[in-house]
């Protein structure tokens, strides 16, 4: 009865999160669908500990520890994702990632000395029966694929999490890809020699593909910086779905393969639609990394001069225009200046001017990041415009103003074939009568090229915080 | 070849499981507007935050000598939990938002009026 109850809850905890995903790709909708497959992930984990039984017969014992982990985790959890500021959500995305890709890996290594333990005590080593043995394998196939796709994912997100918050810069080495390529291939090797062949030194064997997988993982990450964060942090989330599925078959457990899968593959996708954004393949964001080695390129073009607009000549263009689109970028978020765009948006519009926003789909450091900040800030769905609409509409627009955005409007995506960027589409502000850039500094952005924009006739730039800059132009625009 | 056979025809369920489950996860993903891409990642995130019940089970299973697994697999649940609980939570929080802009153009016109 009990377990036939738990393959019930399993069935119904599938079809929530299956539901819960179709529901988060509707707005009305989404947090309903998050809140459904919390809920059967709730009933999965609660009939988990109460009902489970192993193939003996025998339930789960050790309730103290079991809670222990539930309550700590659960209390950890909840306090960070609640005190966690809104420009600071990619990195925790990156972190939980990365606890769900060790606890993928922590159970691999702790079945693996189940299994050790079971060979050692089971007698005439030697004259084990061939079908023992390939059940054997089968077995530590999934185990070390657990391993090593789950220690992938928790070093690689621990490092997208570091860089993403500051701790870490790029970091390259001549010959890293092939390094990579080269441990990469190791890994693979050892883990066919350890299931194949069952060699004497298996355990030690068995930890040093653990460590040279959480090397690779520190390595896969470190190169790639800038503009391909998000598609980075999204392809580690599939890789931790793949792991939990692995636990899944280790188990014969319907929910979590169902679960790891479904986010194996919806992330597999995901990460390709992004690509497909930039206009380039996934094998190029991973092998032609953006950020150090490639500054060299740009820095060598004799650039004009820029030409700085001052607060109230800026206030004034935009008191004047008919049309303004805002290009918010990562500069942005930094700056926290969310709520003050959308209050110069209604200054704006209370005095007859349009205003919509322009969204790149790799503006920021995940996708939709400019999304979730603006909506955060109460700024109204429909101004929204994606980059293909948004680009049909820079003509006929007067003022485009740049908010802390650099790489997707830089023009050398489209002219300079030497470009680390050539190929991505981007935000064409040119085509709009006026464009006022707000920045910090004449620093490069993110992923270390130059802007050609900035020096262009058209352009103006407005040097400052984007908070203070916008809060000073509402000022401003209030006293016109 | 006798082997791999063997090995599909052992797990089929499964293998059938895994490639459905591959086209819902592509189907249901396909149709998501680039505004939600990162509360659908973030939610994404914490289902995949089901390998808990590896976790539990690891846990619920580990001999209560043996301590190095005893450890291991505590670290698991705390790990697995957080990743559940704060996913949820995070995209909980982003989704809120999404809910509250609903409110906002109404209150302009009736502010405007």
């Amino acid at each position: 009865m009990g377990s036939n109850l738990l393959i019930l809850i399993y069935l119904l905890a599938s079809i929530t999160f299956i539901i819960g995903l179709k529901m988060l790709s509707h707005p009305a909708r989404a947090r309903r669908g998050n809140l459904i497959a919390a809920a059967g992930m709730t009933a999965a984990i609660a009939g988990t500990i109460f009902l489970y039984k192993d193939e003996n017969g025998n339930a789960l014992h050790n309730y103290a520890w079991i809670f222990g982990g539930l309550l700590i985790g659960g209390t950890i959890g909840t306090i960070a994702a609640r005190k966690v500021k809104m420009t600071a959500m990619p990195e925790m995305v990156s972190m939980f990632n990365g606890m769900g890709g060790a606890c993928a890996a922590l159970i691999s290594v702790v079945e693996f000395g189940h299994l050790m333990h079971g060979l050692q005590s089971a007698p005439g080593l030697t004259v084990i029966d061939a079908a023992f043995q390939s059940g054997l394998r089968q077995h530590l196939l999934i185990i070390v694929a657990g391993l090593v796709i789950g220690s992938i994912s928790f070093a690689g997100s621990m490092v997208a999490w570091a860089k993403l918050n500051g701790k870490i810069k790029d970091f390259v080495f001549k010959g890293q890809h092939l390094f990579n390529i080269a441990l990469l291939l190791i890994i693979l090797f050892m883990s066919v020699y350890l299931i194949g062949w069952l060699p004497a030194g298996g355990v030690s064997l068995f930890y040093i593909i653990l460590g040279l997988s959480l090397i690779y993982g520190v390595f896969f990450v470190m190169p790639i910086g800038g503009a391909d964060m998000p598609v980075v942090i999204s392809l580690l989330n599939s890789f931790t779905g793949v792991a939990a599925a692995c636990a899944g078959f280790l188990y014969d457990n319907i929910a979590m393969l169902t679960g790891g899968i479904l986010v194996g593959a919806a992330g597999t996708l995901l990460t390709i639609l992004m690509c497909k954004a930039m206009n380039r393949s996934l094998l190029n964001v991973l092998i032609g990394s953006f950020g150090a080695g490639n500054k060299s390129t740009g820095g060598i073009k004799e650039h004009g001069n820029y030409k700085e607009i001052s607060l109230s000549d800026a206030a004034m263009i935009m008191n004047y225009a008919h049309k303004i689109i805002i290009v918010p970028g990562y500069g942005l978020a930094v700056a926290q200046a969310q709520h003050s765009c959308h209050e110069l948006e209604k200054v704006l519009e209370a005095k007859g001017v349009e205003v919509t926003y322009a969204i790149h789909p790799v503006a920021g450091r995940m996708p939709g990041h400019m999304n979730v900040l603006l909506a955060e800030a109460d700024v109204s769905y429909d101004k929204l415009q994606e980059m293909e609409q948004a680009n049909e509409a820079f003509p006929a627009t007067d003022v485009a103003l740049v908010l802390g955005a650099n790489d997707v409007v830089n023009p050398a995506a489209k002219t300079d074939p030497s470009s680390p960027i050539y190929g991505m589409p981007i935000l064409d502000v040119e085509l709009a009568r006026a464009v006022i850039v707000n920045k910090r500094s004449m620093k490069p952005g993110y992923a270390g090229i130059e802007n050609d924009l900035f020096f262009r006739p058209k352009t103006s730039m407005l040097f400052g915080d984007a908070k203070k800059v916008l809060q000073d132009l509402i000022g401003e625009l209030k006293a016109l | 070849m006798e082997a791999i056979l063997s090995f599909i025809s052992q797990h089929q369920q499964m293998i059938y499981i895994v490639i459905l489950m591959i086209f819902v996860g592509i189907e249901v993903i396909g149709h998501v507007p680039a505004v939600l891409h990162t509360p659908l990642m973030s939610g994404a995130n914490a289902i995949h935050g089901v390998v808990i019940i590896g976790a539990i089970i690891v846990m619920g299973q580990a001999p209560k000598d043996n301590y190095p697994a005893l450890v291991l697999g505590f670290l698991a649940v705390i790990l697995g939990t957080l990743n559940v609980v704060g996913g949820f939570v995070v995209t909980d929080r982003m989704l809120e938002m999404f809910g509250g802009k609903r409110k906002s153009p109404k209150e302009e016109i009736r502010n405007s009026k």
